[in-house]
């Protein structure tokens, strides 16, 4: 790997989101207007509520973008030959890999800076531990959504195809991460998978930064990492510099 | 000792089950633009894809400067265009150039001068897919000339252009020819091939025919290099 060739990759993904008006405006924007919708949905229903789902939409909403975003961005890149011409280059995978995980995070920090902060001082989210520890929680889990995104990426033949691998891959992960259901509440099974998915632990991570001053996070947000450096891993084995 | 280009020994390349490469063998010398001509479909690309080592081959050998074909080493060596146009759509002709130019460690500053090369000056603030289809293409063959490869391969870089622009570019090839690199070129229009210095022939998966234009016509008698080239058939036939 190389520094100049990452940071390249990073800068060009920006720039085609900055050309993307509507994109980089819905990026930023619809965040903050589901979290405001949520909010507004408890009004009246004061105490349970609000407090207790935003940490964990907090979580969701960047890990499902980045998801959506990169799955597609890679596919093209994958149709266009871009790809090919790039490992035909002296570029590393790591390279393409990271220098897409660099842009993204990017981008979800800025996203989550703004959700975080519109329920934090403005929809009056009370979160007992650091705010800046749930912004960290949200790029991790948006670097997450794009290593995943890259990888299944590879499985799609057709925009079509990966806009799919969203309900079949992200969807169960929504249901079983305890936003629903309590994760220790569930069938045995379901208990058991729950723990084997890594948004469990981004959500879980995220209402621990919102009930504890202290938040004891760092196990779960270790092993959403964990989780996010293996997608990249799976993502570089998926670029072939060769094909049949 | 004669500095050594491309050197292809009974090369096989099976794809989707069937031999689509029968044991191909044949050199390409650098400061020659090379033609490699054949109907669409008989292989040109795969062929062109093993020698820049994105294909993966089933027997024989590829070298490329004395290296395996897909070696890391001969990666800032190969200028290499599809016949897809391999650009960023929403990047404008400049942040193309910008772009792959960080990739190779070549100097920003460097970015016009390929611009000029493939004479599209006044589109460079433009977003590629504003261009024209030939223009898009010439992006793409900018990026491939990109640091003086010494080994350029050109799959049918030219279709879709029009007369004057098409002379424009032979003559850059054989000005990069003159410098030193080797050219390799394909079309499936016959009427290009007295624009090159050498000729491979190629139908189904086999090469018919490796001469020079001149040389081809004299030993076929034709005309011109399309009647040469159904003499050949016609003869492997018989």
């Amino acid at each position: 790997m190389t520094p100049r060739i990452t940071l390249a990759v990073a800068h060009r993904v920006l720039i085609q989101l900055r050309r993307d008006r509507r994109t980089s405006v819905m990026l930023l924007v619809l965040p903050c207007l589901v979290m405001s919708l949520l909010w507004w949905m408890f009004q009246d229903k004061p105490g349970f509520g609000f407090g207790a789902l935003a940490p964990a939409l907090l979580a969701l909403i960047p890990f499902i973008i980045m998801f959506l975003v990169t799955s597609v961005t890679t596919l093209r890149e994958r149709t266009s030959g871009t790809l090919e011409r790039l490992l035909a280059m002296p570029m590393g995978k790591g390279d393409f890999l990271v220098g897409y995980a660099l842009a993204f995070g990017l981008v979800a920090a800025v996203q989550s800076a703004l959700a975080v902060g519109l329920s934090v001082w403005a929809l009056d989210l009370h979160v007992q531990g650091p705010v800046w520890m749930l912004l960290l929680v949200a790029v991790v889990d948006a670097v997450l959504g794009s290593a995943l995104g890259l990888f299944v990426s590879a499985f799609a033949r057709t925009e079509f195809q990966a806009v799919q691998f969203m309900p079949a891959l992200v969807v169960p992960q929504i249901l079983l991460c305890g936003l629903f259901v309590a994760r220790d509440e569930l069938p045995p099974a379901l208990h058991t998978i729950s723990d084997l998915l890594p948004l469990s632990y981004a959500v879980d991570a995220m209402r621990k930064v919102a009930r504890d001053s202290h938040p004891a996070m760092w196990g779960d947000l270790g092993l959403v990492a964990a989780f996010a450096v293996a997608g990249l891993v799976l993502g570089a084995l998926t670029l072939r510099r060769q094909s049949e | 000792m004669k500095k050594s280009g491309v050197e292809v020994s009974g090369l096989r390349v099976v794809r989707g089950g069937t031999e689509v490469l029968h044991e191909l063998t044949f050199a390409i010398s650098p400061g020659e633009v090379t033609g490699l001509l054949g109907p669409s479909g008989c292989g040109k690309t795969t062929l062109m894809r093993a020698i820049v080592g994105v294909q993966r081959i089933a027997g024989g050998t590829v070298l490329v400067f004395g290296e395996r074909a897909g070696a890391a080493t001969l990666r800032s060596r190969i200028g290499y265009v599809t016949q897809a146009v391999s650009v960023y759509d929403d990047l404008t002709v400049e942040e193309n150039l910008r772009f792959f130019a960080s990739v190779l460690g070549i100097d920003h500053g460097r970015v016009p001068h390929y611009i000029g090369l493939v004479d599209l000056d006044a589109e460079r603030g433009k977003v590629v897919s504003r261009l024209s289809g030939g223009q898009r293409s010439r992006v793409s063959l900018a990026v491939a000339l990109l640091g003086e490869p010494e080994l350029i391969v050109l799959d049918e870089p030219t279709v879709g252009l029009d007369p004057v622009l098409r002379q424009e570019l032979w003559r850059t090839f054989h000005r990069l020819a003159d410098e030193g690199a080797a050219v390799l070129v394909s079309s499936h229009v016959m009427d290009e091939a007295n624009r090159c210095d050498r000729l491979l022939l190629m139908r189904e998966g086999r090469i018919i025919a490796d001469d020079s234009p001149d040389g081809l016509l004299a030993k076929t008698g034709a005309e011109d290099i399309e009647a040469a080239f159904l003499d050949l058939v016609a003869e492997v036939a018989s």
